[in-house]
């Protein structure tokens, strides 16, 4: 029986992994997948206590949380096309010259 | 907007239609003068004939409604005092009402500022008839006669003070009227800053008044009747110490020292008379320089409370009766003769003050009036005649202008008290109140009564019968009329029972007094004669035998110098540069430390901004947890 709190762990787990590379990658790609790692855990806990208090709110939001990331990866990754035509590199760390 | 009421507050019966009319008159005689200053400068700014016509419509109405009140009041038709008001400014625990107040002390302020006025203004029309800006000295010449009427009519303190301030700031547009001459423009300030200082005292005394003047059924209040009912309630209840209420008194006298020019702010008022000449006859003669007095007088149920008040104001008085009867020597120019005189009859009143008498004040304020008036528009018709105004230049004018030096003969001899004409008999009251109360000044204010003969007395032989010839010619009719019915006023006020008027049951005749005073006169006058037309004395020898004193008074007992002294030296230097020095190091100083506390923590903050994403995540993803833990925590 899969109850909601394999839901929970398994959508802590993905979240912690996506954190994790978040904070520890170099590539600009790796960071964008990371994030999308962390939305769609979030996801699928929407989704989980959705169908466990059986109404569709969470899965509405899912909706809305899917379309946003969809948009922010098209933003996120014409500024890695952008930084590796103007740098020639998808080093994050490379890129710093917006600070005092 | 305004809450209208009428509080008619009749003593007697009278008739409702006839106190509703009363009411209407009361409010045209404050507000026609108004209406007609608003119109002229608005509209009439470049339309010289409607200036005048308006000016001198305007305050005819008004004397006509004064008339009016003034008959039916000493006919027992309509009960006085009353008054008509409107809640004008109400805030909570103060309430300034505006309005009219009409008892007979009023009315006969009311009479002398519209009847002088109306003569005044006429003459004006012949003295400033070929002057460009006469549409403007017109209107300020209205808004005047509405300021002073705000003062004479008011109701309560602040009302009072309004007007106050009004006709400081008409004066001082007078005094300026040729402001394109430095002297006259440097005059107009200086007239209002002597008064602004004044003022200040006045204005803390009149709030002081107003903040203890609460008792425990009753709010605050500026109101005269009130205060009237009020204050020796308060006084003998000990609410309000009789310490208290002495400084008060000192404070609202701050007010009439500066108005009145009263000895030691009286320097703005020889300076004065840069303005023109009907100016300083309505302005700085007959009406404003009064209106001091004119308070003392109704507010006198204040200041006989406090005794040691009293006598402050008393010893003021002499003091600016006598020093500036002294100044009046040594004076070489016709009007400032005329402004020394003004100084010390106003001394003389502001004196009655002191000695209890107020009635004795408005009577002598009233003559004063119109012989002033008189003098000041003779003095201005010579000066339209010859365009002079050294009187050792002038002479020979009884011939060439027979009636303005007729005129001003009367007017000369009412001042100088001549028996019989109006000066006589409001001076000989103010000499017996001195008599009964204080001896000293009783013999000061007769010494200044001889003193008042022999500058009159030399102004006349010089500038009227003296060897010069003048080539003067005579002034319009419209500038002579005032001064025939002025003359008229200066014989027959003595006669009209004044001090009845005002409440004075008339006491016997005091020869004595009366014999004393006449005999200081002729020797004034003698003494003067025998100096300036005679010649019998050789002025120059005693002109060198009182160099110590001469040079004293010629120098107005360097008052100015000091004056000048302090505020070149001590206001500019120390008080001023003081000033400036903690504006520019204290104040700037700490407005620039803020600032360079805020650069400085901006400075800091800034490290914080690497650049690097990663880093914010990380001080992002350390703040959420921080957060998390904090909820835990406090569940």
């Amino acid at each position: 029986m899969v109850t909601v709190t394999h839901y929970v762990v398994a959508s802590a787990a993905l979240f912690c992994i996506g954190l994790a590379g978040v904070m520890s990658r170099r590539n600009v790609l790796m960071i964008l997948l990371c994030v999308e790692l962390m939305l769609n855990a979030a996801n699928l806990l929407f989704v989980a206590y959705s169908k466990a208090w059986g109404n569709l709110h969470g899965q509405m939001i899912v909706f809305f949380v899917i379309t946003v990331a969809a948009a922010e990866v098209t933003v996120g990754l014409a500024i890695a096309i952008l930084m590796m035509r103007q740098r020639n590199t998808l080093d994050a760390d490379a890129v710093q010259s917006m600070k005092w | 907007m305004v809450e209208a009421h009428s509080a008619a507050a009749a003593v007697g019966a009278t008739d409702p239609a006839l106190l509703a009319l009363a009411g209407k008159a009361a409010w045209a005689i404050l507000l026609t003068p108004l209406i007609c200053a608003v119109a002229i400068l608005l509209v009439g700014i470049h339309r010289k004939s409607f200036a005048m016509a308006a000016a001198v419509g305007g305050l005819a109405t008004s004397l006509i409604c004064t008339l009016f009140l003034f008959f039916q009041a000493s006919q027992g038709h309509l009960a006085v005092p009353f008054e008509v008001s409107v809640t004008w400014i109400s805030l909570g625990g103060l309430s300034i009402p505006f309005g009219v107040l009409i008892d007979n002390l009023s009315l006969i302020m009311t009479l002398v500022v519209t009847g002088i006025g109306s003569g005044i203004f006429l003459y004006s029309v012949g003295y400033m008839h070929d002057d460009a800006a006469a549409s403007r000295y017109f209107g300020m010449l209205s808004l005047f006669a509405f300021s002073i009427l705000t003062i004479v009519l008011s109701t309560n303190w602040i009302q009072l003070f309004i007007g106050w301030e009004l006709v400081g700031f008409c004066s001082y547009m007078l005094i300026g009227h040729w402001y394109a001459k430095p002297s006259a423009a440097a005059a107009g300030n200086k007239a209002f800053i002597v008064n602004r200082v004044a003022d200040f005292g006045f204005i803390i005394g009149i709030l002081w008044l107003w903040s203890v003047s609460s008792t425990a059924s009753d709010d605050r209040t500026v109101h005269f009747a009130t205060l009237m009912a009020r204050l020796p309630v308060l006084v003998e209840s000990g609410a309000v110490p009789v310490a208290t209420l002495s400084v008060i008194g000192l404070l609202l006298f701050c007010g009439p020292v500066g108005k009145s020019a009263q000895f030691p702010l009286h320097v703005w008022l020889p300076d004065a008379m840069e303005g023109p000449t009907p100016v300083s006859a309505l302005i700085h003669a007959a009406t404003m320089v009064a209106a001091g007095v004119y308070m003392l007088c109704r507010t006198f149920w204040l200041f006989e409370m406090i005794p040691s008040t009293l006598n402050v104001i008393l010893y003021v008085g002499a003091a600016t009766a006598f020093l500036a009867a002294a100044l009046g020597f040594a004076e070489n120019d016709l009007k400032r003769i005329l402004a020394f005189s003004t100084l010390s009859q106003l001394g003389y009143m502001v004196m009655a003050i002191g000695l209890g008498g107020p009635v004795a004040a408005m009577y002598h304020l009233t003559t004063h009036a119109c012989f002033k008036a008189l003098l000041f528009l003779g003095a201005g018709s010579v000066i339209h005649g010859t365009h002079e105004q050294n009187i050792w230049k002038l002479g020979g004018l009884t011939r060439s202008m027979r009636w303005t030096s007729l005129t001003f003969l009367i007017g000369s001899l009412a001042l100088i008290g001549f028996p019989g004409l109006s000066g006589f008999f409001s001076k000989d009251e103010i000499l017996v109140l001195a008599r009964e109360h204080n001896l000293p000044i009783y013999l000061l204010a007769t010494l200044t009564a001889g003193m008042t003969a022999f500058y009159t007395g030399r102004l006349w032989f010089v500038a009227f019968m003296g060897k010069g010839h003048a080539h003067g010619h005579e002034s319009p009719p419209v500038m002579l009329g005032p001064l025939f019915f002025l003359a008229g006023l200066s014989v027959v006020a003595g006669y009209i029972g004044i001090p009845a008027w005002l409440g004075e049951h008339h006491e016997a005749f005091h020869w004595d007094v009366a014999l004393t005073s006449t005999a200081a006169v002729a020797a004034g006058v003698t003494i003067s004669w025998l100096l300036y037309s005679k010649r019998a004395i050789a002025a120059g020898s005693l002109v060198r035998a009182l160099a110590l004193p001469q040079s004293f008074v010629e120098n107005r007992y360097y008052i100015d110098d000091i004056y000048t002294w302090y505020v070149q030296n001590i206001q500019q230097k120390i008080i001023a540069a003081g000033c400036a020095w903690f504006e520019q190091n204290i104040i700037i100083g700490a407005v620039n430390a803020v600032a360079a506390l805020a650069q400085g923590l901006g400075r800091l903050l800034r490290l914080f901004q690497t650049g690097v994403v990663q880093t914010y995540v990380l001080v992002f993803v350390a703040g959420v947890l921080w957060l998390i833990t904090r909820y835990l925590a406090v569940r």
